[in-house]
């Protein structure tokens, strides 16, 4: 069962965006609806590129669609031709607006490098929920969640 | 990190696009892994080559960058998917070829050697003790580290293809001493000989440590082949980028204190987990590309007989025209035999045409049963013959 809190509604009036501090991995500038997830990711043969599904079976994202969204997760993995899944995405209009990582490696950092996609790493992840809309400027490693 | 003003006006977009985005993935690795500056390469071996594994999407990025990216330095390719010249004999598709095809004419273009090879520390693309260079292909990464000395992290293909474009490489990981030093004993307490079983110890190390650099004590006596068999092994199981193996390799370090020891039956489970039942239909030698010591070994024992099952001969284009000069090529061939240049039993299209294959290659296996779902046997040399030539049963 869930157990509703009772929010006092100033507690909303005085809600100001959350501003996260990064470091930038590939630069430009995004906004868009957070998807997140506590799981790495692989971008060859963990996601469809023609549609943007994730195909990973058991993968908490298993069937949602990674396109046009922020994509909010700890870091790739995987075979390096990830890289290329994720230009070939961008190439075909299936691949995220940005991506955010806890800590970034070699095969999601060259795929947004090459596909232009602007990638964010060292961020609290957990502080991110789905649905939220962000904003992310990779080009000073900023992230805000409105 | 500290740029110089070429490398910031490379990173500006100042001396081409091709350059600007090389620039962008080196800056952001070294970033990422803390290098404080970019070195200098001598040599690049990329990797990413076979249309099986790159797709559309590989291709373009490859035409994109071939717009204006030129190689700075020496520069040579992984195996594609086919036998550039001959694979129509090897059962491969027109269509296939012909995106293959587009590939290497993208790489070709921006200067690099289109012989495409696993080893090309056999064909020319031979760097000495303590140089820099940016490979990717994991068992040329662990040779050229641990046989030869020269100093190489684990590239992937894009960042390999920037190196080459470049010539530069962010210094950190197996660029400095310090990450070279073996961090843990091994003693081997068993018999190994021949490339199946330097393979098979390979993957009981690998297994066992992982990516761990190790100083490997009890190996008598090794020959080049089983060291590329040795290095495949370590790297496809563990993902070793560096081994130390005591009065074999040329590297220093301090001996760690740490000693786990591997046992005949270690070695013997090792050598049964990929002997499968199953019956064979494919044979081949050569993961890593054969060289050509193993190729003239191969025609000496096929000499006058004939095979039954489909055999083939991984290896570079140059070690093939060798074998043709020297004549062994027309043994192996008169046998029923095939030579499959510039490609390997990896990276082709092959996944669903055998049952079982039978080769001296442990990383060969890893890859037929994970990638191909195809069965697997190890076993030396001689005895893949005799399975070779053995009457089939109608």
């Amino acid at each position: 069962m869930t157990e509703y809190i009772q929010a006092k509604s100033d507690d909303f009036a005085t809600q100001k965006p959350m501003v996260f501090e990064g470091r930038k991995i590939s630069p430009g500038i995004a906004q868009g609806e957070a998807l997140v997830t506590t799981q790495g990711l692989s971008f060859f043969g963990g996601v469809d590129t023609t549609t943007g599904i994730v195909t990973e079976k058991g993968h908490e994202l298993e069937g949602k669609s990674i396109s046009g969204k922020v994509l909010v997760f700890p870091q790739g993995k995987g075979s390096t031709v990830g890289s290329y899944a994720l230009y070939r995405m961008k190439k075909q209009g299936t691949a995220p607006v940005a991506l955010i990582n806890s800590e970034c490696e070699t095969i999601v950092a060259v795929g947004a490098i090459i596909s232009e996609i602007p990638c964010v790493d060292k961020i609290d992840i957990s502080q991110i929920k789905n649905g939220q809309k962000i904003k992310v400027d990779a080009l000073i490693g900023k992230v805000v969640v409105e | 990190m500290d740029l110089t003003k070429y490398e910031t006006e490379m990173l500006e977009g100042k001396h081409g696009n091709a350059v600007k985005k090389s620039m962008s993935i080196l800056v952001a690795l070294g970033e990422i892994y803390g290098a404080k500056k970019l070195i200098d390469v001598t040599s690049v071996q990329v990797a990413g080559v076979s249309y099986d594994n790159l797709g559309d999407a590989g291709l373009e990025f490859l035409a994109e960058m071939a717009k204006d990216g030129k190689v700075k330095v020496l520069t040579t390719l992984n195996p594609a998917g086919m036998d550039l010249e001959n694979y129509k004999n090897l059962g491969i598709s027109e269509d296939f070829a012909v995106k293959q095809k587009l590939v290497i004419e993208s790489f070709e273009k921006m200067g690099i050697l289109s012989t495409c090879t696993c080893t090309p520390y056999l064909i020319g693309n031979n760097p000495h003790y303590g140089q820099h260079i940016a490979w990717s292909e994991s068992s040329a990464v662990a040779y050229s580290n641990s046989v030869i000395g020269a100093m190489t992290n684990r590239e992937g293909g894009p960042s390999a293809l920037a190196s080459a474009l470049t010539g530069k490489t962010p210094e950190y990981g197996m660029h400095l001493d310090v990450n070279r030093n073996a961090q843990i004993k091994v003693k081997v307490d068993a018999e190994i000989k021949g490339t199946y079983l330097f393979g098979a110890l390979g993957k009981v190390i690998g297994e066992k440590v992982k990516a761990k650099p190790t100083y490997i004590i009890g190996i008598k006596e090794a020959t080049v082949e089983e060291l590329k068999s040795f290095s495949a092994s370590i790297a496809t199981y563990g993902g070793a980028a560096i081994f130390h193996m005591e009065g074999i390799t040329p590297n220093k370090t301090p001996i760690p204190t740490d000693e786990i020891i591997v046992t005949q039956e270690e070695i013997d489970k090792a050598v049964e987990s990929m002997n499968m039942d199953s019956e064979v239909d494919f044979i081949s030698v050569g993961c890593p590309h054969a060289s050509i010591n193993e190729i003239a070994k191969l025609a000496e024992l096929l000499k006058g007989k004939k095979v039954t099952k489909e055999f083939w001969i991984t290896t570079a284009r140059p070690t093939m025209k060798i074998a043709e000069a020297s004549g062994y090529a027309k043994i192996i061939t008169d046998a029923g035999a095939k030579f499959a240049a510039d490609t390997c039993c990896v990276v082709a299209p092959i996944k669903g045409r055998f049952k079982c294959l039978a080769t001296d290659s442990a990383k060969g296996c890893y890859y037929a049963y994970s990638k191909n779902q195809s069965k697997t046997k190890i076993m030396p040399i001689e005895k893949l013959v005799e399975e070779a030539v053995k009457e089939v049963k109608q």
